[in-house]
This record gives structure tokens, C-alpha cells and sequence, in this order.
């Protein structure tokens, strides 16, 4: 009897994470049915405009897809050059040592650090940066809001490409290296064709984690609703145009914000499921 | 000579160094943000910074024009902080440990494989859009931002994690350990319930401590859900305030922003402290 119990509160809880995300999908599309049923779904991707104005109201979310889309392509590769050292260091040449636990503290630290708290870093030391380098007047836009992203998503992409490098077979390394191969030529011609898949499947998932960031790219991009057309130039993240109007929007308005986060949704699940895809190939 | 062996092994070192450089670069991120909160932070932290609540703009404005340090503190965060975190761990952690029980039981069916999908795909989910689902289910109904819907944004956020973690620590025990328990003829829940998650209790609370650090230092959701409160606030049925919120809002209130870096250090240090408790409990259990 108490096993009978036992096991249907096992499969309560389980069906409860598939209600909880049903209910998610169920309540992103209702909620912005209202938006897209009066711009319909393929206008509402393409249309750039934002007008709040009563009678003429008309919302699209071309201007904050290109601000995504231009400031985690522009972290990520802001973020390799840094996360791959990073995960050769822990996962092939120290691989195990006391000095990889520290870099590998460093880097569980860094993933740590709340969001709001990089967004006042960035504000109030990358920003002078880059106003003093002459990038751009005020300091605030897309190249700011994408080293903050960078600096953000350094550690998912490193800790999960360290493990892929970790993984791959010793005596493939020491058949390379008793060939006369240098460390150098180890890495390159064996640890990376054999632990590729699984590195570019890390910065998959590093990308979905940048899609969808919202304070620290608040705080810096400018949030201004426009299609940027430089790297400097301000703009405005699907994730930041809902934190910066969701407070004070209703109707209409709300429905589109509701909208664009149930685009946010789609594409970090698509992107998502891609990086688990090539891991699931992988091992 | 583009072959030879000391171009090779110069080019190996060389690339060594490069890895080594870019890898120590990585901190320097890390010893900056820290090193400017601390700096900047510290003169505020005081007896008063975790037994008062906000100071209003007029008093802080005040205090500003004497260069003297801000009045009052963020305990109203820390208040709602606490009653948040709590209730979300409520709410996550039975329902996580026992679809983690489940998951573990049977990994290979087609069920289980639904589940973690799913469950991958709530972690993946941006917590902004986490923040507006709490809002259509709870604000929505309820006609009023609350405590109770912030913590609901964060439950969604914790129940993966607990998830995969109570699962990854129930698939490390031996399996002679349940069936050694079974064929002593106890029944299936006692195994689970006295052996399995005694033999796993370090792990999966190290799960949970994770967990608790991840949703602690979230703004996003709780900007659509919580609000924010000026006063210290017990009932989590009304609007409440959060250490991370607070950080938010002095920041766009030019007269408190000197608040910012302590309640930054304050938020910080709970956060690291929560990270330092559960690798000891690692080194410790595991």
C-alpha cells in the first residue's frame, strides 16, 4: 500500500515538470495571442515598428531580434579566445593539478556573480572604457552589453569544453605522442577533431545562456528601439525591451511584450535542443 | 627549414604560453568586480546596513550633501529575500527529489527520457520569460505583485537543478546498496526513503545549496513579480522587496546609489558563502 503511494507521488512528480512546461508554452501563447492575431505572426518578426501611441498602436520585434542576434554572436566570439585557453589549461595540460582546481574555482566564481552585479561593473568600469577609447559618446550599446555577455559566458562554455577535452582517450594522445607529435601537434590533430563536436556543442549552449541575459544587458545597451547599425550604436535585446516596459505596459502592449518572450522562449529551446543533440552524438 | 624540429617545439611553446596567458586573463574579470565591490562597498556595511530598511531619497539626499554615509540599510531585502528563497525551496525541493527518485529508478524509458527533455528545457528557459509565466499565473489571478509570485518565478528556476542533481547523486550509489536493502525484504519506499537518500543526502543537499545560490541573486523575474517594497515585509501574499531588487533600484535613484556596492558585497559574499559550503559538504560526503 505505502509502495503504491510512494510510487504515484513518483509519477505526480514527474507529470508535474511536464504540466509546469506545458502550462509555460500554454500561457506564452495565450497571453500574446492578442498581439499576434492583430499583426499576424510573420508581420509582427518583421515589422520594426514601436508605437505606443492609442489608436495607431503598432508593435514589432524586428529591432530587438537584430539587437540579440548582433550581441550574443558578438559575446561569443568575444568569449572563445578566452574560454577555449581556459579549457585546454584544465581539461588537457594540467588536467587534474591543484593549478586547475584553482582556475576552475575562478571560473565557478565568475558564473556565480548575479547578473545585476556585472551589469554595475559594466556601468561603471567598462563603460568609461570604452567612452575613453573615443568608441562611442556615452559608452552605452551593443559592443559594451557584448563583452559583459562575454566575461558571462566564458565559464558555461569552459567548464563543459573542459570535460570534452578531459574525455578524449589517453592512448589516442600516446600513440601521437610516441609518433614524435609535439603537444602542440597532439592538440590540434587529435583532442580537437575528436573533441570537437562536444566543444562547438559547449558554445551552442553558451549561446542559448547569452540569448536570453536581461540585467546586465539592461543596464547597458541603451535601450533604445532601433535596428543598430554599427557595433556602438545603442539598441535594445528581446529580454530587455520586456524588463525595461513589461512594468507599465497593458493590452496591447503587453501582449506584445508576452509575445516577444514567447519568441525568446522558442528560439533558446531550439538552440538548446541543438547543443544536447550534438553532445547526445557525441558520447 | 619550416619543418624542423625546433620550429616545432617553438611553436608549441609558444602556444602553451598564449593558453597559459589568455587562461590568467580569465580572472582578471573576477578579481576586478570583486576588488571594486569590496573597495567601494565596505565603508557602508555596518549594524544598521542589516537591521534597517531603505532609507528614502530625501534622507539619503541628506546625508549625501553632509558627506556623510547613507542612513539605514536593506533589510527589507534581506527580509524578502529570505521569505522568497524559502518558499520557492518549499515548493522545489520535494517535487524535485521525488521526480530525481524517479528519473533515477528507471533512466532508460521513454518516460524518463520525456522528463529530463522537458527538464533541460525549463533550465534553458531565460528567467525574464520565467518572470512573465509567474506573472500570468500568479499576478494575473491574484490582482496584486507579490512575495508569493516571485517565488514562484524562482521555484521554476530551482526545480531542474534540484532534478538532475538528486538524480546524478542517486545514480552514483552502488546498486548493491538497494539490493541489498530489498532482499532483506524491506519494502521499496523504505529502501528509497532509509537507505538511498541517507547514503545520498550530501550530494542532493549540495544540489540544493547550488540551487538556492543560482535563484538568490536573480532580478529579472522578480522585477515582474515581487516589485518591490520600502518597508520590511512579512506577509508574502503583498508586493516584496529582494537584495537584488534593491540593488536595481538604487541604481536608477541618483541619491541612493552609494548603496549599491554594499548591498553588491552583501549579496556576493551570501553567494560565495553558499558556493564554499556545499564544495566542503563535496569533499566531505561525496
Amino acid at each position: 500500500m505505502r509502495d503504491k503511494i510512494f510510487k504515484f507521488l513518483l509519477l505526480l512528480s514527474s507529470v508535474l515538470v511536464l504540466l509546469v512546461c506545458g502550462g509555460m508554452v500554454f500561457s506564452l501563447v495565450s497571453g500574446s495571442w492578442e498581439a499576434i492575431s492583430a499583426f499576424g505572426f510573420w508581420n509582427f518578426l518583421t515589422s520594426s515598428d514601436w508605437n505606443p501611441v492609442p489608436g495607431e498602436e503598432s508593435y514589432g520585434a524586428l529591432p530587438f531580434i537584430a539587437g540579440t542576434v548582433m550581441t550574443s554572436f558578438l559575446a561569443l566570439v568575444l568569449c572563445i579566445p578566452f574560454s577555449l585557453p581556459v579549457a585546454l589549461f584544465n581539461g588537457e595540460y594540467y588536467k587534474g593539478k591543484k593549478i586547475a582546481a584553482v582556475i576552475g574555482s575562478v571560473v565557478d566564481l565568475l558564473a556565480g556573480i548575479p547578473s545585476v552585479v556585472y551589469g554595475l561593473w559594466g556601468f561603471y568600469t567598462l563603460r568609461p572604457l570604452i567612452t575613453d577609447l573615443g568608441l562611442s559618446d556615452q559608452g552605452f550599446g551593443v559592443l559594451t552589453a557584448s563583452v559583459i555577455l562575454a566575461v558571462m559566458i566564458i565559464p558555461y562554455s569552459a567548464s563543459l569544453s573542459s570535460e570534452f577535452f578531459s574525455m578524449v582517450p589517453g592512448d589516442l594522445k600516446e600513440g601521437a605522442f610516441s609518433l614524435g607529435a609535439t603537444r602542440y601537434e597532439v592538440i590540434r590533430n587529435v583532442i580537437f577533431p575528436f573533441a570537437g563536436s562536444g566543444v562547438f556543442a559547449s558554445y551552442i549552449l553558451a549561446l542559448g545562456r547569452a540569448l536570453g541575459e536581461t540585467m546586465a544587458v539592461t543596464m547597458l545597451i541603451g535601450n533604445t528601439i532601433n535596428i543598430p547599425s554599427s557595433l556602438v550604436d545603442t539598441g535594445n535585446t528581446m529580454a530587455s525591451v520586456i524588463a525595461n516596459q513589461f512594468g507599465e505596459a497593458d493590452g496591447l502592449k503587453l501582449s506584445s511584450l508576452i509575445a516577444i518572450g514567447l519568441l525568446l522562449f522558442l528560439i533558446t529551446a531550439v538552440i538548446n535542443f541543438i547543443g544536447k543533440m550534438v553532445i547526445k552524438k557525441f558520447s | 627549414m619550416k619543418c624542423g624540429v625546433y620550429y616545432r617545439k617553438l611553436k608549441d611553446r609558444l602556444f602553451f604560453l598564449t593558453v597559459c596567458m589568455f587562461s590568467f586573463l580569465t580572472a582578471v574579470p573576477l578579481v576586478a568586480i570583486i576588488s571594486e565591490v569590496v573597495l567601494k562597498g565596505f565603508r557602508q556595511i555596518n549594524w544598521a546596513f542589516f537591521t534597517e530598511q531603505a532609507p528614502s531619497t530625501l534622507d539619503a539626499m541628506i546625508a549625501r550633501n553632509s558627506g556623510s554615509i547613507l542612513p539605514g540599510g536593506i533589510a527589507n531585502g534581506i527580509a524578502g529575500t529570505l521569505l522568497m528563497v524559502a518558499a520557492a525551496a518549499l515548493m522545489a525541493v520535494p517535487a524535485g527529489i521525488l521526480c530525481g527518485i524517479a528519473l533515477a529508478e528507471k533512466p532508460k524509458s521513454f518516460f524518463s527520457g520525456t522528463v529530463r527533455f522537458i527538464a533541460d528545457l525549463i533550465q534553458g528557459t531565460p528567467s525574464i520569460v520565467i518572470g512573465i509565466i509567474a506573472y500570468i499565473w500568479v499576478v494575473v489571478p491574484m490582482k496584486t505583485f507579490s512575495g508569493f509570485a516571485g517565488s514562484v518565478a524562482l521555484a521554476i528556476m530551482m526545480l531542474p537543478l534540484i532534478i538532475r542533481s538528486t538524480e546524478e547523486a542517486l545514480k552514483m550509489l552502488p546498486s548493491s546498496l538497494k539490493e541489498a536493502g530489498l532482499a532483506l525484504g524491506s519494502s521499496y519506499t523504505s529502501v528509497v526513503i532509509r537507505v538511498m537518500l541517507p547514503s545520498a543526502f550530501g550530494a542532493i543537499f549540495t544540489g540544493i545549496l547550488l540551487s538556492v545560490s543560482r535563484v538568490m541573486g536573480e532580478t529579472a523575474p522578480l522585477m515582474l513579480t515581487a516589485l518591490g517594497c520600502s518597508v520590511i515585509n512579512w506577509d508574502i501574499f503583498t508586493p516584496s522587496s529582494a537584495v537584488p531588487l534593491l540593488v536595481w533600484e538604487f541604481y536608477n535613484d541618483p541619491n541612493l546609489v552609494d548603496m549599491i556596492w554594499s548591498s553588491s558585497l552583501f549579496l556576493l559574499a551570501l553567494i560565495f558563502i553558499f558556493n564554499l559550503i556545499s564544495k566542503i559538504i563535496i569533499r566531505k560526503y561525496v
